[in-house]
């Protein structure tokens, strides 16, 4: 039923975007796809990473001196739903109808992985995700189209688990919301805290936006643990499961991984959160902060969960193009590792007219970006992560890992 | 080996959890129960309208807080109530006229009145989020428990915590209240006896002068104000967020059918078979057992009957058993 009417209203988006098209297509135009769950369980999260990309976009149409001046980036927006992957991949589909030359996108591991495997390998286009972060798809068929300026959750297992050890814990329950994001971090972080000693003592998938969340609070609590691990979405099952244990007093310590983070949860749970940590990626790099006064300066929350990575993924994809000179997905996507990755100029967040010139004159960069990327392996980032806690209220960073 | 400990224990995880959603779900299932019963369609919108009464609720609960008017200890949204019933009246009411009324007219058969509230289902969920938008939105105000975990684990002195949300005491008292005054005017009202004869016999009820347009209207009326009772008591227990109510229909639905589609008594008992299976079924029942019995008797395994991601899986098992055994429900309705 919800999968029937996903894909309606995903044809129906489309629609409305092929009338579009007829009007806003010249000469002289680079079209970029922005594929994110714009409805859906991430729909609360999604237009600030659009806007983050459409940022970088705007920065570079600004600048107009992409592929030698005179052409303009246009950003195309279409629903991944992040839960249906048919839908997402006839929205994809429907971008390639239009024209895009690049992705950024999608922000669920399943989608992206539908996406990336049915319409960008096909059709020779390259993929950016700013937030598909499950281990599957380091290891995905791509032609080298398809890289990712999030970590996978291998990283963030271990992470987590270094960070449980540190802190003496020993024995923990485990949620996870039922995707591929969940599952594999899930996965993860039980393997890399098993190597460091500590055992996990249930493990209870939940789904997202449902009802009712007793019953899954209820097993976790049977299992005796003291510490709970949600790995799912702020306003989501996981904000529901966290509510739920604090009201019938079954956990009070939440160990909290990079979906669950957000001020609306620290907001909504206040003090209950007061013995809770949790890590999510972010560096103290000076990338942030400028990409955090380039965003406050357009009403936007810079500190927004993947709005960064966003930015960062579209920034990728334009001054890959200018490298390229080309905005064919094989000549661009052959160019990303060299710019994202020392050696060279550094570029931050408000640089990318400077960028463009300078790979224009053939200066070497490193493409710092708002989230200090650095891509390791088949092109995810390498993942710096932020160990935080959530005292009065606040988001603390405790220190950078 | 600790009774007291295993009772509060089942309380504090099973009963009262499940009581309250329960009671969320009667209250929903009532609402679609009647409009089968009486409009002889399944309902998609049902969720929708749900949700669509609880944003403006939450609109009007937001106006209220800015006046500085609040309910005492009680949550501000029950002030609030009545006028978000009277606005979702008002839209349901306009639904009807310019989309049911054609097809009613029409004499379509149910199954394109089922689409066309599909599409109705659309353009609300649409419309809530162009009020409120899609982010999550608590709104509970005042005293947030009656009872308390930590402090009632100081005052028994036993190990577990008993919590008794003020939310969910308001539930199932609001539900109670409602499911009173919807009977009592079912069966005691001109009103209400003019619609179950429209909903026994709809030509026999036109032929004894019936005024159907009036008959249409007032379960529409009560409809509104089931579901947006429902949404909002359901907001305020848990949060409120758009997309959440869709996913609801579905509970809704198994309730309805389980209890009997078109029989009110039934969606109540429904809802609440649906709520406790969903529980108890998948609920570790370790430890209960570890209280209940003596140290060498209790088991390693969590106890678990099915796991639960299974939990739906278990409502629509209910409802496959009682389509087989029972079509008409456990409580004799129509059969589908």
């Amino acid at each position: 039923m919800s999968k029937l009417l996903l894909a309606a209203s995903a044809s129906a988006l489309l629609a409305g975007g092929a009338i579009a098209q007829e009007t806003t297509d010249a000469a002289g135009e680079v079209k970029i796809g922005i594929i994110l769950g714009f409805t859906g369980p991430l729909e609360s999260i999604t237009p600030n990473m659009a806007a983050g990309a459409e940022m970088a976009i705007a920065e570079v149409n600004a600048a107009g001196t992409l592929l030698g001046g005179g052409q303009t980036v246009t950003p195309l927006r279409a629903d991944s739903t992040c839960v249906d992957s048919a839908a997402a991949t006839a929205a994809a589909e429907g971008l390639v109808g239009q024209g895009i030359a690049a992705i950024v996108g999608a922000d669920c591991s399943g989608v992206t992985g539908a996406i990336l495997t049915n319409v960008a390998v096909p059709n020779g286009i390259g993929m950016i995700s700013p937030s598909a972060t499950s281990p599957g798809l380091s290891t995905t068929e791509d032609n080298d189209l398809f890289f990712r300026t999030s970590p996978s959750d291998a990283r963030q297992g271990e992470i987590l688990a270094n960070v449980l050890q540190e802190r003496g814990v020993t024995d923990v329950a485990v949620t996870y919301t039922n995707n591929d994001y969940g599952k594999g971090l899930a996965d993860a972080f039980q393997t890399a805290f098993a190597a460091v000693g500590g055992t996990v003592s249930i493990t209870v998938p939940h789904e997202d936006g449902k009802a009712d969340y007793s019953a899954e609070v209820a097993s976790l609590a049977a299992s005796g643990s003291d510490v709970l691990l949600v790995a799912g979405y702020t306003d989501q099952g996981g904000r529901g499961i966290i509510q739920n244990a604090l009201d019938t007093g079954a956990f009070e310590t939440f160990v909290l991984p990079d979906g669950m983070v957000g001020q609306d949860i620290v907001d909504n749970l206040g003090e209950g959160l007061a013995t809770s940590f949790g890590t999510m990626p972010g560096t103290d790099s000076p990338g942030t902060t400028a990409f955090q006064e380039l965003a406050a300066a357009q009403n936007l929350d810079g500190t927004s969960v993947y709005a960064p990575e966003s930015y960062d993924a579209a920034a990728l994809v334009m001054l890959a193009m200018q490298a390229a000179g080309s905005t064919n997905g094989a000549d661009w996507a052959a160019k990303v590792m060299d710019l994202a990755n020392a050696p060279g100029e550094q570029i931050l967040p408000g640089e990318l007219g400077k960028a463009l010139d300078m790979i224009a004159a053939g200066t070497d960069i490193d493409y710092v970006g708002a989230t200090a990327v650095e891509l390791i392996g088949e092109g995810e980032s390498a993942g710096n992560f932020r160990e935080l806690e959530f005292k009065d209220g606040q988001i603390e960073t405790i220190r950078y890992r | 080996m600790d009774l007291l400990n295993a009772l509060v224990a089942f309380l504090n995880f099973v009963f009262i959890p499940a009581a309250a959603y329960g009671a969320q779900l009667a209250l929903g299932a009532l609402g679609a129960t009647l409009i089968y019963g009486i409009l002889r369609f399944s309902n998609f919108a049902h969720g929708e309208t749900m949700a669509f009464g609880t944003a403006v609720t939450i609109l009007l609960t937001f106006g209220l807080q800015a006046m500085g008017l609040t309910f005492g200890p009680l949550p501000t949204a029950l002030l609030a109530l009545p006028m978000g019933i009277a606005l979702t009246s008002l839209l349901v009411l306009g639904t009807d006229r310019v989309v049911y009324r054609f097809y009613r007219e029409a004499r379509a058969a149910p199954v394109i009145l089922v689409v066309v509230s599909m599409g109705v289902m659309f353009i609300m969920s649409a419309l809530t989020r162009f009020l409120v938008g899609v982010e999550d939105i608590q709104f509970t105000d005042g005293a947030r428990f009656v009872i308390n975990a930590r402090d009632f684990r100081e005052w028994s002195g036993l190990e577990e915590g008993l919590a008794l949300r003020t939310t969910q005491l308001i539930t199932l008292v609001v539900a109670g209240l409602a499911v009173a005054a919807l009977f009592w005017f079912l069966n005691r009202t001109r009103t209400g006896k003019s619609m179950r004869a429209f909903s026994d016999n709809e030509d026999l009820a036109l032929l004894s002068g019936i005024n159907p347009n009036r008959v249409v209207a007032v379960t529409w009326i009560i409809v509104a104000a089931l579901a947006t009772t429902a949404g909002v008591l359901y907001g305020l227990d848990k949060s409120f967020k758009a997309f959440t109510y869709f996913q609801l229909l579905l509970p809704i639905f198994a309730a309805a059918v389980v209890g009997g589609l078109g029989n009110p008594l039934g969606a109540i008992a429904g809802g609440f078979v649906i709520a406790f299976s969903e529980v108890v079924v998948t609920y570790a029942w370790k430890q209960v057992v570890a209280y209940a019995l003596p140290g060498e008797w209790v088991p390693a395994s969590l106890l678990q009957l099915m796991s639960t991601e299974y939990k739906f899986a278990v409502s629509f098992a209910i409802l496959i058993l009682v389509l087989l055994f029972k079509p008409t429900g456990l409580f004799k309705g129509q059969s589908v």
